[in-house]
């Protein structure tokens, strides 16, 4: 038998690893938020948000666009991928119990973990070579295939939590089945819903990889939906690995929106779940 | 929830229709020539505020797969095509529009003036020759007080004409190279890191100490990267410039289509890694409004377009080329009619 | 009718992406053969040559160093909140980590570009050449295997740290009770009676990061060096799959080059479904009830 005193030593040597991983945690997330914030502060300017980036090597110009068209994808994103997965995810609460609704429900999860760049590859072959162009639409189409498997997900859990008596009540006073899921059991679950919305859309404002070549850029306006679209992602992207000091100051500044706007989202999601459940 | 999409919608659809009046051109490929068709058509925007040619610089790979599919209305690269690749994208065309040099960099600060054979540079790029102070590099080098140290050899990671022109002359001065990498676009790299672009290139050399790349001449004077004198096909030591670029286009026989090497050219004051840049338009556009911006543009850009090449240090096309691409543009058809002939 | 239309649209999605990329790469690896694809250590596209091996193996060491260096934060830091700090503690903490789980990959790379990639370069790698060890030899360059594992160790580490959490929440509390009876130290509490328990949801946890860093494309893209070769120092520029499927596939021109890459999609894709398969079996198996997608 060890000694008490050994024994005692190691409980608190290894309390005190645990709390250093906490701190080791924190390093880099203090790194990153510092650097974002100080050196994206620097650079920002009334024109970096109002105008088109400037040509190489002038100095000047902004992302405006390109802060447009990440909204704009990420909407057409919406379009598609918020109806899609949610009507996955009432599916799957209200009748999701058979064989279908397992396969569903694991496909779903499946999918969630599938590499973005794959979808990247699909919404290439499937939307830029039969339209024969680069296009938001495309854009958009990847990133609600990311969208749709988490959403059904959480949607089906927040609609699982809906009372069954609520819903027996609708039946009941001899409203439809499908009326039932959306009137009564859908507005219900609106509220924690919509925080899975807002999450969804955070994470895929996020992504650069399924944009790379379906969005493709543009350094012009575009809201058109069957053109090319700026995005802040692969802007960032372009103008970290190039060489100038001046795009360098602008990736900063853009990853600093960039944050700004999913921080946004996913505080909003937060409070609203808050709200929620008090 | 339905007034939500419904109102999505409607803000789709008006913002659509809010832009319809301007013509987007999308082009892509070479980074090689980015800095000066920024400016292009950047300037070429203000001229014609209507126009916008929307270019993104994915690498000559890119443009040549991109047009071939065409998924954009123009592609640009600056390795010709192969006859394999021309085969699957009939009546496209090869326009030439400035002439450009690759240019060796490196990162040593205690180094301002540097010299390689073609061996040496085939050496380094084979990743035989290894350290700074390696007698190959040391031996024309006799006043450099050149580090023990790594070098780290940086190329492109993307199909890329900058590499194409870069290798094309590698296999012509070395044999090994010949035999082993070879040339082309993207080839089987013995050594080094790979940057993404020009940019990239540029950027990973100007971090990394002992650092060396090759890049387009106007990167790496917007970035004051220092350039390696290079010995040329007469043997003479030649700085990268715009002169010597021109010196070896000089003598260079110009087929009909354009598709022409000018690396290792003869001539004392030819730069040995020179090459031409293209942009690549069918010769019957589909699209009757972007058929004749383009054409119009391309017009423009071998006129007017000329004159900023220098200041952005490229350099502009030889007199009697200009003239022989001037007929070209004037074959570039809408619905079978010329558009630029209708013109005059 | 319509829910059902909706919720078969999932499998449809799944489907068009397996259809999709079997159709693309499917010729490819049926000419080839998969097993003489994925040992040919050979990226030539000059020459139409493609084999699979160094991007394989990049995303095996990068995932490797990521795992090797997050699961030790991540298990210590889970450990620390759920058995150790005070509640007030957890709940001041659960937020920054869910925040680093927010943060785009994109933002991450521009991080390790310009703060991780220099750092590395001196003094870290200088330092750890002392060593002499074979895997910290050759040019302390900074961009390689070893800033790419970093930064994805970095961009895992909420991910295994919250599943992990979970998992250690549903450990009985009887059982830490007992052994605490018996007089056990609460670290032997937790070694003798805790993580027994919690084992196979924390490998599962361990797992789903796994996928999260094989899959990861754009961090690792900026900063691995981005050269298809298999070099046995971290030092050194590597590749990954992911990496060069977003930086060729734009321009592989012909038939060959398309078809491998997409090859290397499905091979990426393959991988990523069947430790997602396997991992959420076992996270599952833990939580004994319908697992919850993990953010």
């Amino acid at each position: 038998m060890k000694s008490l005193g050994l024994r005692r030593g190691v409980n608190w040597a290894m309390t005190a690893l645990c709390a250093l991983a906490l701190l080791v945690a924190l390093v880099p997330l203090a790194s990153l938020l510092w650097l974002v914030i100080s050196r994206g502060l620097a650079g920002l300017s009334w024109d970096f948000f109002t105008s088109t980036p400037a040509p190489v090597g002038e100095s000047g110009g902004g992302v405006a666009n390109a802060i447009a068209g990440t909204l704009y994808i990420v909407g057409i994103a919406c379009l598609i991928g918020v109806p899609l997965g949610v009507g996955a995810g009432v599916y799957l609460a209200e009748r999701g119990d058979g064989p279908l609704g397992g396969a569903i429900r694991f496909t779903a999860e499946v999918l969630s973990g599938v590499p973005s760049i794959i979808i990247g590859i699909v919404a290439y072959a499937l939307v830029v070579l039969p339209m024969r162009r680069f296009s938001a639409l495309a854009g958009g189409v990847a990133l609600a295939v990311l969208m749709v498997p988490t959403l059904a997900r959480s949607t089906e859990e927040l609609v699982r939590l809906v009372p069954r008596s609520l819903r027996e009540a609708s039946l009941a006073l001899g409203v439809s089945e499908w009326r039932t899921s959306l009137s009564v059991v859908l507005r219900t679950a609106l509220g924690g819903i919509l925080t899975a919305i807002l999450l969804a859309v955070a994470r895929a404002a996020g992504e650069t990889a399924p944009l790379l070549f379906t969005a493709l850029n543009n350094q012009y306006w575009n809201l058109r939906a069957d053109q090319p679209t700026a995005s802040l992602t692969v802007q960032i992207y372009n103008y970290a690995v190039s060489p100038y000091q001046d795009w360098h100051d602008k990736a900063w500044s853009a990853a600093l929106v960039l944050l700004l706007l999913v921080g946004t989202l996913s505080l909003a999601a937060r409070l609203l779940a808050r709200n929620r459940f008090r | 929830m339905k007034k939500l999409t419904l109102i999505a919608g409607l803000t789709l659809a008006l913002s659509s229709a809010a832009f319809a009046d301007k013509l987007l051109i999308n082009g892509a490929g070479a980074t090689f020539p980015f800095p000066i068709y920024s400016k292009w058509f950047s300037e070429y925007n203000k001229l014609h505020p209507d126009i916008q040619i929307n270019y993104q610089s994915i690498g000559s790979g890119g443009g040549i797969k991109q047009i071939t599919e065409k998924t954009v209305d123009f592609g640009a690269s600056d390795a010709p095509m192969s006859d394999a690749e021309l085969t699957k994208a009939p009546g496209l065309l090869h326009i030439p529009t400035v002439m450009g040099a690759v240019v060796v960099v490196y990162n040593l600060p205690a180094v301002p003036q540097l010299r390689l054979t073609p061996e040496a540079l085939a050496g380094i790029f084979l990743g035989k020759i290894t350290s700074w102070n390696d007698p190959a590099i040391a031996k024309e080098n006799p006043k450099a007080k050149l580090p023990d140290s790594a070098i780290s050899v940086v190329h492109r990671s993307d199909g890329s004409g900058t590499t194409s022109v870069f290798t094309d002359y590698l296999a012509k001065v070395s044999p090994e190279w010949k035999a082993g990498p070879g040339a082309g676009k993207s080839v089987n790299w013995p050594a080094g890191l790979g940057g993404k672009g020009n940019e990239g290139v540029t950027g990973t050399v100007k971090q990394t100490e002992g650092g060396l790349g090759y890049l387009e001449l106007a990167y790496a004077n917007q970035n004051k990267l220092p350039m390696v004198e290079l010995k040329n096909h007469d043997g003479q030591w030649v700085k990268p410039s715009l002169e010597s670029v021109s010196a070896a286009a000089a003598k260079a026989e110009i087929p009909a289509d354009y598709r022409v090497s000018i690396t290792d050219a003869p001539g004392k004051d030819a730069y040995p890694i020179s090459g031409f840049t293209w942009l690549l338009v069918y010769q019957e556009q589909a699209d009757a409004q972007k058929g004749e911006a383009m054409a119009r543009f391309l017009w423009w850009a071998e006129h007017d377009g000329q004159k900023q090449a220098a200041a952005l240090d490229y350099a502009p096309l030889p007199h009697a080329l200009l003239k022989k691409v001037e007929k070209t543009l004037e074959t570039i058809t809408v619905q079978g009619k010329a558009v630029l002939a209708a013109r005059k | 009718m319509v829910l059902t239309v909706l919720g078969a649209a999932v499998l449809v999605v799944a489907a068009v992406i397996v259809a999709e990329l079997l159709r693309v790469g499917g010729p490819s690896l049926a000419q080839t053969g998969l097993w003489s694809f994925v040992k040919n250590s050979v990226w030539d596209v000059t020459r139409d040559v493609y084999g699979a091996l160094p991007f394989i193996y990049g995303t095996l060491v990068t995932s490797g160093v990521a795992l090797l260096l997050a699961l030790p934060v991540s298990v210590g830091l889970a450990l620390f909140l759920t058995e150790m700090a005070p509640p007030r503690v957890r709940s001041i903490v659960s937020f920054p980590i869910s925040l680093l789980a927010g943060i785009p990959s994109v933002v991450y790379g521009l991080w390790g570009l310009f703060v991780l990639v220099p750092l590395l370069r001196r003094p870290v790698e200088p330092l750890l050449a002392r060593t002499h060890l074979p895997i910290f030899t050759g040019a302390p360059i900074g961009l390689g295997y070893l800033a790419a594992g970093i930064v994805l160790a970095i961009m895992i580490l909420p991910t295994i740290t919250s599943i992990a959490i979970e998992v250690l929440r549903t450990v009985p509390g009887s059982l830490r009770e007992a052994a605490l009876a018996l007089g056990a130290t609460r670290w032997e509490a937790i070694r003798t009676a805790v993580l027994p328990y919690a084992r196979t949801g924390i490998i599962g946890a361990t797992m789903l990061g796994l996928g999260r860093a094989l899959g990861e494309t754009m961090a690792v893209t900026m900063v691995i060096g981005n050269s298809p070769t298999i070099r046995a120092s971290l030092f050194a520029p590597g590749y990954t799959l992911p990496a060069v499927i977003a930086n060729e596939f734009a321009e592989a021109s012909g038939a060959q080059q398309t078809g491998a890459l997409a090859a290397l999609g499905l091979l990426l894709f393959a991988v990523t479904v069947l430790l997602n398969i396997a991992a959420r079996l076992l996270v599952r198996a833990v939580r004994r009830g319908p697992a919850r997608v993990a953010a």
